[in-house]
């Protein structure tokens, strides 16, 4: 009997049609890319079982197994359970039945860079942020990359992402304890954004030149940088890799607050429904946008969000991307000139 | 006089004190530690009890409160000069550990005895500065005070104890000293109170024959240099301090927080918007933040790291103690704030030990 598979179905329960036929591959979920080593047996377990022994790490963050036959869909997904229960019901994901596997693949696994944890440069823990956001925005259809980055440093690859989180804190200045050592000067102008310079002895910060980084308060020997109480965010939006138009994202809120950049977030999902393409098999946010434009999508994903008082929005978005077909200088040399 | 004492006793005293005083003690400060949701604690004001961070070693010495990390030492308009007066500022109680007594002695040693004058600004603050003792009996991870000699004081008004009673605070009262504290304690606890009302005071009275404890050991053991003279091959001895040219920073935590680290420089600064008006600051500078032994014309005495590990490690074990004498301790006093701050995992006692060591093998050689 040949298979019979309805492929929209079981690409929302996180498996794909893979280049082997009868053979599918299931994805899971790691939000925040931070997972207790007691789940390693299970997803080893279904890798033996019904893979072949072996499990593709992905740039997600997540693991998927390949080589699974899909009669066994519904074995994997009761194995999975433990996994569901633990990584997405225990953190108030709401999922009906954990047995059934993973409700929804659209929005793609929340990945963050190691955060304070361990991370001496991280301003927070990015895993804790990923779980919230988590819970924020999954089960959902629509195709969405998060990212969530300790620091301007990126090293999750916020930049490559429809929404890209990065952590900042507002370096607070104590004036009585600096020596005028430099420390921080020399770091910021050397490392970072030279916002900050020696004037009588003590430290002048430009704030429109500082991202947050927290590079200051690491390098004071004196405490005279501490952090600011609040942990404040830089929204980047829809940078994306692609086959059209790859491209960096842009800075969309600065200063932002972690309800901001929730709200902010969770607002684009009734604008993707409204605008989508749907003659498409998907269309990115990234495009949509592209088409609708940034004042529309502005307006609705600030709907009802109450901003901080030190958030600053941008007013237009500047790429810095390119296009394939501008690339008409790639001409092939002959072989002689070389 | 000795009294085990509630925490509400302890903080109606403190009440009492802090009219006459400020009170000085380590408190944690939440989040403020340099990377995030980390902690410091630093010397603040405190009130009561609760306010004081009684576990654990502060990051930073209390030495600021005497010799702060930036003061102005004179105002200038145009050709007039004045020094600015501390009369407002209270007479001061530092809660500290016996090292941190010890390390404001060394300070004393450096600032009023150095010199052939007395330092003005340091003993004008110094002399509003009265000790009181928090008990340290296990030390903590870096600490070597035993070893520097440095690990007992009597030189407290007050001495507090936690570690006596499980609910109750154990305060002892130096009687040789004729202190304030001592003063409002007879007042609140003489045997003549019939207003003892509570039932722990019955209790409490059985237990006030303690005694406060010193640290007679620690984690950590130090080897000094047993030595007259420093040998003249050790100041350039590669072995044992050209690994610092690399390992060293020159970041200077070792210094900010190291209670006896005592330079400093002199900033004049002419305010923006009339050059003829300013004023003129002791700053904190010290051996391993750049710019310390930078001189007119930019010639630099110790432009690799090592040899400004050499001059701090010898400062600290070898040219106090010569410089005032045999009787005298060295002016490290093993609190161990070094090796708690350096971002490089370099070890000051190990340094010592190092040093030591190398000075009697190069012996037998």
């Amino acid at each position: 009997m040949s298979l019979d598979i309805n492929r929209k179905i079981i690409q929302k329960n996180a498996f794909r049609i893979t280049k082997k036929r009868n053979k599918t591959a299931i994805r899971i979920r790691v939000p925040g890319g931070h997972l207790q080593t007691k789940y390693f047996s299970i997803i080893a377990q279904i890798a033996e079982e019904y893979g072949n022994g072996s499990v593709h790490i992905t740039t997600r963050q997540g693991f998927e197994i390949p080589d699974i036959d899909f009669k066994f869909i519904t074995e994997v997904n009761k194995l999975l359970a433990p996994l569901i229960n633990g990584l997405e019901c225990s953190i108030g994901v709401s999922i009906d039945n954990p047995e059934d596997g993973y409700p929804a693949a659209g929005i793609r696994n929340i990945s963050a860079c190691i955060g304070n944890r361990v991370c001496p440069f991280a301003n927070l823990d990015t895993t804790n942020l990923a779980l919230k956001m988590e819970k924020e925005v999954y089960p959902n259809n629509f195709h969405v990359k998060i990212a969530i980055t300790g620091c301007p440093n990126d090293c999750i690859k916020a930049h490559l992402q429809d929404f890209g989180i990065i952590g900042m804190t507002e370096p607070q200045y104590i004036y009585n304890n600096c020596i005028g050592c430099e420390a921080c000067v020399k770091v910021c102008t050397k490392s970072v954004t030279g916002a900050l310079s020696l004037h009588n002895h003590k430290i002048k910060k430009d704030h429109r030149r500082c991202i947050g980084c927290g590079e200051c308060i690491l390098k004071c020997p004196t405490s005279a940088w501490v952090r600011s109480e609040k942990t404040f965010f830089r929204l980047i939006i829809l940078g994306r890799t692609g086959k059209k138009n790859p491209r960096l994202a842009t800075t969309f809120l600065n200063w932002a607050t972690e309800d901001v950049v929730i709200q902010v977030i969770k607002n684009i999902y009734a604008l993707i429904d409204k605008e989508i393409d749907k003659s498409l098999a998907k269309e990115h946010v990234g495009y949509i946008i592209d088409r609708i434009g940034f004042n529309v999508f502005k307006a609705a994903v600030l709907k009802n969000v109450t901003l901080n008082k030190e958030i600053k929005v941008a007013q237009t978005l500047v790429f810095m991307g390119y296009q394939y077909e501008k690339d008409v200088f790639m001409n092939l040399l002959p072989h002689s000139t070389f | 006089m000795k009294k085990n004492i509630t925490k509400e006793e302890f903080n109606k005293i403190f009440n009492l004190l802090s009219e006459y005083y400020n009170v000085y003690a380590p408190v944690k400060k939440k989040g403020d530690g340099a990377f995030s949701n980390t902690d410091i604690i630093y010397y603040e004001k405190v009130t009561n009890y609760d306010d004081i961070e009684w576990n654990e070693k502060s990051t930073y010495s209390p030495k600021d409160i005497i010799f702060p990390i930036s003061q102005t030492i004179m105002n200038f308009t145009y050709d007039q000069v004045y020094v600015p007066d501390i009369k407002s500022i209270k007479p001061i109680y530092i809660l500290m550990r016996p090292c941190d007594i010890n390390g404001i002695k060394r300070l004393d040693e450096i600032f009023l005895r150095n010199g052939v004058e007395e330092d003005f600004y340091y003993k004008r603050l110094r002399e509003k500065v009265f000790f009181a003792l928090i008990e340290c009996v296990d030390g903590f991870e870096n600490c070597f005070c035993v070893s520097m000699n440095a690990n007992k004081s009597s030189d407290w008004d007050f001495a507090i104890s936690n570690n006596k009673h499980q609910s109750l605070i154990s305060i002892e009262i130096n009687e040789v000293k004729n202190s304030k504290i001592k003063n409002i304690f007879e007042s609140l606890f003489s045997t003549n109170t019939t207003n003892n009302n509570s039932n722990n005071s019955n209790n409490s009275n059985n237990n006030d024959n303690f005694e406060i404890f010193y640290p007679e050991k620690n984690f950590k053991k130090v080897t000094l240099p047993n030595v007259e003279e420093m040998p003249s091959f050790i100041y350039t001895d590669s072995k044992l301090w050209d690994e610092y040219k690399e390992r060293c920073i020159a970041c200077g935590r070792c210094n900010t927080t190291c209670v006896t680290c005592s330079c400093f420089s002199t900033n004049d600064l002419h305010y923006d918007d009339n050059p003829n008006v300013g004023e003129r600051r002791r700053v904190w500078a010290s051996c391993h933040i750049p710019k310390f032994s930078l001189m007119a014309g930019g010639h630099d005495m110790r432009k690799d790291n090592a040899s400004r590990m050499r001059f701090k490690t010898f400062h600290k074990i070898y040219d106090y103690k010569k410089r005032f004498g045999e009787e005298k301790n060295h002016m490290c006093v093993g609190c161990g704030r070094c090796d708690d701050n350096c971002p490089e995992y370099i070890s000051f006692s190990t340094i010592i030990n190092k040093l030591s060591a190398r000075l009697i093998s190069k012996e037998k050689i």
